[in-house]
């Protein structure tokens, strides 16, 4: 009933890990399987080797979760020897793979490439920059990535995970898609601070980080919305889904998979299961047999 | 829908007291009331510095403390920490172990700091402690009433040698122990493992990994496929004997994974 096909990954349904949280790990990975979601997406890795920041980097309050982890990775070179390979799990892997330079996005999805991912997504909203601005608010930018990773990758599919921190994320996807993307993870974190008022201080050791959880759904929701207008390529819509309702939200405005992250804080490792429930109960209600039957259905 | 409104955001409270519990360990004491089970920990702020996991080292009604040992920049850092200073504060966090008879309890070096307040849970324990040397020592007065065995490595106090001597004359000679729970270096753990198993006695053991979160979010301190933060820290026989990594590997801050050595060099 929750079948879902993504760029030809058959998926047993359409819940997928958000890179960032656990999949540090290939064990990870597998226990994330276990727990019921249909594609699992590891923690980004780059050319190098990156402590991240120091503490706090994550924390919740009320609806809101957040988190300045510094994008810390052991590096693709040292990853490649950790993981052997990723076809060989009980879930299909999406390997997360960024760089500084354009050419290191290319780099290291070659590598990222040969450990054989279901699927490669591409994280552009790190702050690194070649051309003074970052590569995920401009347009022609995100296509010179896009490409770079394409001419890397073979047959595997790729995805372009784009941040809300824009004005119009509608002509970011569409070069992408034009760049030849085969999909759009939409969307990255929200960026926002808390300030301890005893402390005098801001709680995040980088001060600014990326908010995530219940409260980023609404903007998560309006970027798919509006991306699904744009492209004709699938969407991984991303953001503060914790249950099967937010997750049927999505795919009526126009997700085909659906990312869970911060929901694991809310609700577990068994997240997955929860909401894949919760969705079939939804289904059953309202006689839906298919999520292609609701797919986009918000829009028009 | 309620499960969608946690608050874990550090909380400064005052430090009602600072004790020197031996060279290089202090405890930090707080008149808050905590929640708390023998062996969890939390997540102690130095605002605008690091944040890092400590083990609750003492509790009662309206009082907890955690005693840090000087290794590394944040243990030095709250080194300057005075009584009516504030730190931040969230948790507890973590499994806790069980509470049952005929215990053994065996801690090495400031390991003693997690397993405190099992010790002050239990009826009549058997305890068994090991540090390099005398200077090194701690909760001396405070388990004056338990029956205590102390190992030092270089003989300066109690018997010369390790923990593991005595725990293994113990099970050979005291065949009424029913578990032997542990904190300490790791290898040391192993070795109790090892020794366990040997002689079919449960064993469980608090284990320490790099964490940044220590809710389960950030995947920094998995152990083959156990995150300690929610998993453990407290792991029994069954799972121990099930992690290829227990004794012999750990992941750096950055996920990659290198030899316990390695990685207890490094002091993040």
């Amino acid at each position: 009933m929750l079948e879902t096909n993504l760029c030809g990954i058959k998926l047993k349904n359409p819940t997928i890990l958000a890179s960032g949280i656990l999949g540090v790990t290939k064990e990870s990975a597998g226990r994330i399987g276990i727990s019921g979601a249909g594609a699992v997406t590891l923690k980004s890795l780059c050319h190098e080797e990156r402590p991240g920041n120091n503490n706090p980097t994550m924390f919740g309050y009320e609806n809101v979760f957040l988190n300045a982890v510094g994008l810390p990775g052991q590096g693709i070179d040292s990853a490649m020897k950790d993981f052997g390979r990723l076809d060989n799990l009980n879930v299909p892997v999406i390997g997360s793979i960024y760089g500084y330079r354009i050419a290191q996005f290319g780099d290291v999805a070659k590598k990222m490439a040969s450990l054989k991912p279901a699927m490669i997504e591409v994280d552009i909203s790190c702050p690194h920059m070649d051309y003074g601005k970052p590569y995920y608010a401009d347009p022609e930018l995100a296509a010179k990535v896009t490409k770079s990773v394409k001419q890397n990758t073979g047959k595997i599919p790729i995805s372009i995970k784009l941040s809300p921190n824009v004005y119009d994320i509608k002509e970011i996807a569409h070069a992408a898609e034009n760049a030849g993307a085969d999909a759009i993870t939409a969307i990255n974190t929200a960026t926002g601070m808390a300030i301890d008022v005893d402390a005098r201080k801001p709680i995040l050791a980088n001060k600014i980080g990326g908010i995530s959880g219940p409260a980023l759904k609404p903007i998560a929701l309006r970027c798919v919305y509006e991306i699904y207008e744009t492209v004709k390529i699938p969407i991984i819509g991303t953001g503060g889904v914790t249950y099967g309702k937010d997750a049927v939200e999505m795919i009526m405005a126009g997700a085909t998979g659906v990312g869970i992250g911060t929901g694991i804080y809310y609700r577990g490792i068994d997240v997955f299961k929860k909401v894949c429930y919760e969705m079939e109960q939804w289904m059953k209600k309202n006689k839906v047999k298919n999520l292609n039957d609701i797919r986009g259905c918000a829009h028009g | 829908m309620g499960e969608c409104c946690r608050n874990e955001i550090p909380v400064m409270l005052e430090v009602s007291d600072v004790v020197k519990e031996g060279k290089g360990q202090t405890s930090f004491f707080f008149k808050n009331n905590l929640k708390c089970k023998p062996g969890q920990f939390v997540m102690v702020w130095l605002p605008g510095f690091d944040e890092k996991p400590m083990a609750v080292s003492y509790l009662s009604k309206n009082e907890f403390a955690f005693t840090s040992q000087a290794i590394g920049k944040f243990t030095a850092a709250l080194e300057n920490v005075k009584k009516n200073d504030r730190l931040g504060i969230r948790g507890p966090y973590g499994n806790y172990f069980s509470i049952k008879n005929q215990s053994c309890v065996v801690a090495g070096g400031v390991g003693l700091s997690s397993v405190s307040t099992l010790i002050d849970s239990l009826k009549n324990p058997i305890l068994i402690y090991g540090a390099r040397s005398k200077e090194h020592l701690i909760y001396l007065k405070r388990y004056k009433h338990i029956n205590i065995n102390v190992t030092t490595d270089d003989g300066s106090f109690g018997r010369k040698g390790f923990t593991t001597d005595i725990l293994e004359e113990m099970l050979i000679r005291n065949k009424n122990i029913k578990i032997i729970q542990t904190c300490g270096p790791e290898v040391m753990m192993k070795k109790i493992l090892d020794l366990c198993n040997n002689h079919k006695v449960e064993c469980e053991a608090s284990l320490e990994r790099y964490m940044s979160c220590g809710f389960g979010i950030c995947g920094k301190c998995m152990v083959n496929d156990k995150v300690v933060c929610i998993d453990g820290p407290v792991f029994n026989s069954k799972q121990l004997n099930g992690m290829s990594e227990f004794g012999n590997t750990a992941r750096l801050k950055s996920g990659r994974k290198v030899s316990l050595r390695e990685y207890h060099s490094i002091h993040f």
